[in-house]
């Protein structure tokens, strides 16, 4: 993987620090022509991966680069899916089995759904056909690495059902050829537990930060995790959403052994060049 | 270990399963819920028991606690078995339906001494707990104003019939989206005197009310206004925010950012006169295993933590989301209704 990955939060109106920030950022990035004028030139930069959520509005911006292939050829996409609000939305209106019929209409499986005689076999094939239906707006673009997003790692994860991560890096490199990555705010139980499953050395994207924030175990066990070179890292948070000024928070994540790439979104260009020059520092050193 | 079960497997019944399971000082035993696929899955992927009525689960289990997250209009009834049964209850807000119902439910558990709990989650996030404890010290001085507002996109559209235009079946926005804001004002200056008045506005839902406009009176001349709109999809989801003012100073905090003005230099080194920002990432609190929130594993916590030490003067027990409830029926009694 690249040492810098070009994250997609600002582009949705996402602020974790504040919501007048988000508001503005939203109606920056109104137009799909205003997200793909900062990824050219984050693509012109350098930085050749853009890992972004299953959002819908994606699907335009997915197009654009489709159609502009030949300019930028070595554009990689990570999706992490899914984008969890439209199931969270769908179940409280419709419950579980409701949104699953909703959202695998159309395809067999979905007239099986709520029936008695659903066995692991179906339950894994639910899986697949949701995960196709996300990654149908990527199809013809280069996605090395497909991601489930926290909620759902994390939500697996304490629940126990690890079997589900094993099914699903069986389906993405199957169908895709791309390997699982795994988005979690839970790191250390994660590693742990997706090694003991036999998944070695795992694609896991974590906050990663000097102050903490969102290492769910404790900092102690994350850098533990990391020295031991059990997984493949990429370091999210790494400013804290904001806490940490860029030259501090890239400082530590550089003394980190193995953090293979860093993720991270701005909608500035000096922002962007300013973070993905600290990052890279090292590699130059 | 402190054995549960969860009842009602939606969003938030499955959001409290994946915390519980992590949690080490539960033993999560069995999940209930007439979806036979889902509770299926759960048993066959995590080991649990699966059961799809209550009392069936109640009498097989050797239970302490259980989580109800059933629909609203259930809740009465759930949890008076489960008191009657002397397990200690973890129900999702709001509370129930009917006040009556709510004092009764509060009553039988403190006859019991078992302890209860509303997922009223707020409570539990740093920047509200940190705006509370300036509050409580008096930096803002005497309060005399505090507004609380709330707005998200849950119906954006006119749409079919479900649970949520029905207020029977605890739809509209008064119960879901108020029902944690009036809970969080309560949190920083206590239950309001009077619903001095309040209007219920339609917007899309044909049943139920879309906004709400309410106008509070509280002990000591304070004043209050509730504005809460869940059509307004400029937002991308539930942002809570409350302004309180004081004759000292004024706060303004949400879930991220907490803004605090004092007039005058305070008893308290991260403060000083004029506008002191503050963040989640300054006031929140690690958590052993994290979903979704940190709030959601702490308000876990604390029941759990409540059961151990038997305390039942806990946070967001029975008793402070009556006055909740109390506060929501009044709002329903004076409303004027816009359509």
């Amino acid at each position: 993987m690249d040492r810098v990955i070009f994250g997609d939060n600002q582009f949705f109106g996402i602020d974790h620090l504040s919501e007048e920030k988000g508001i503005a950022k939203s109606i920056k990035f109104k137009e799909t022509s205003a997200i793909t004028d900062v990824l050219n030139e984050v693509y012109d930069m350098g930085i050749k991966t853009f890992m972004c959520t299953t959002h819908e509005k994606m699907n335009d911006v997915c197009d654009y680069y489709r159609e502009n292939a030949d300019k930028y050829s070595e554009f990689k996409f990570y999706p992490c899916m899914p984008y969890a609000h439209k199931y969270a939305n769908a179940a409280t209106e419709h419950g579980i089995v409701g949104a699953l019929k909703y959202f695998t209409k159309g395809h067999a499986i979905s007239a099986f759904l709520g029936g008695l005689a659903a066995s692991t076999g179906d339950m894994t094939k639910i899986m697949e056909v949701l995960v196709d239906a996300e990654m149908r707006p990527f199809k013809g673009l280069n996605t090395p690495v497909v991601f489930l997003q926290n909620v759902v790692t994390d939500l697996l994860l304490g629940m126990g059902a690890i079997e589900f991560f094993v099914a699903f890096s069986k389906h993405v490199k199957k169908k895709y050829n791309a390997e699982a990555g795994f988005i979690t705010m839970n790191m250390p139980l994660l590693v742990k537990e997706l090694n003991a499953a036999g998944i070695e050395k795992p694609i896991v994207c974590s906050s990663i930060n000097k102050i903490g924030f969102r290492m769910s175990g404790g900092i102690e066990a994350y850098e533990d995790t990391i020295k031991e070179d059990k997984c493949r890292v990429i370091a999210m948070q790494v400013l804290a959403a904001g806490a940490l000024t860029p030259k501090e928070a890239i400082s530590y994540i550089n003394e980190q052994p193995n953090i293979e790439s860093v993720l991270f979104g701005a909608s500035t260009i000096s922002h962007i060049k300013q973070t993905k020059d600290l990052i890279e520092k090292k590699i130059n050193d | 270990m402190i054995n549960i079960g969860i009842v009602g497997l939606g969003k938030m019944g499955i959001s409290h399963f994946g915390i519980l399971k992590a949690h080490p000082k539960v033993n999560l035993c069995a999940v209930c819920d007439p979806a036979k696929m889902v509770t299926w899955g759960l048993s066959k992927y995590t080991g649990v028991n699966a059961y799809s009525k209550f009392e069936k689960m109640v009498a097989k289990e050797k239970l302490d606690a259980v989580f109800l997250a059933t629909p609203t209009k259930f809740h009465a009834d759930h949890i008076m078995m489960a008191l009657e049964q002397n397990l200690h209850v973890f129900v999702e807000k709001p509370f129930c339906l009917d006040a009556k119902d709510s004092r009764a439910v509060t009553e039988e558990a403190e006859k019991r001494g078992l302890v209860t709990q509303v997922g009223y989650h707020n409570r539990f996030i740093g920047t509200f707990l940190r705006a509370k404890e300036c509050i409580d010290k008096g930096f803002i001085g005497n309060i005399y104003n505090i507004h609380g507002e709330a707005y998200g996109p849950v119906i954006t559209k006119k749409q079919k019939e479900s649970w949520r235009s029905k207020k029977s079946e605890g739809g509209g926005c008064v119960y879901d989206y108020s029902s944690h804001v009036i809970n969080l004002m309560e949190f920083f200056v206590g239950k309001a005197t009077k619903v001095d008045s309040a209007i219920l506005q339609n917007i899309f839902s044909a049943g139920t009310e879309d906004a709400v406009f309410a106008n509070f009176l509280y002990e000591g001349n304070k004043t209050g206004r509730l504005t809460v709109n869940w059509s307004d999809e400029t937002y991308r989801k539930m942002v809570t925010s409350v302004t309180i003012m004081g004759d000292a100073g004024k706060i303004v905090v949400n879930a991220q950012e907490l803004r605090v003005f004092l007039k005058n230099d305070v008893e308290d080194e991260s403060l000083e006169q004029g506008w002191n920002v503050s963040y989640l990432t300054d006031h929140s609190l690690p958590v052993g295993f994290y979903l979704r929130g940190e709030e959601y594993s702490a308000q876990i916590d604390s029941f759990v933590n409540a059961i151990e030490g038997n305390n039942t003067n806990n946070v967001n027990s029975f008793a402070t989301a009556l006055n909740t409830d109390l506060t929501i029926s009044e709002i329903f009694d004076v409303a004027n209704k816009v359509d």
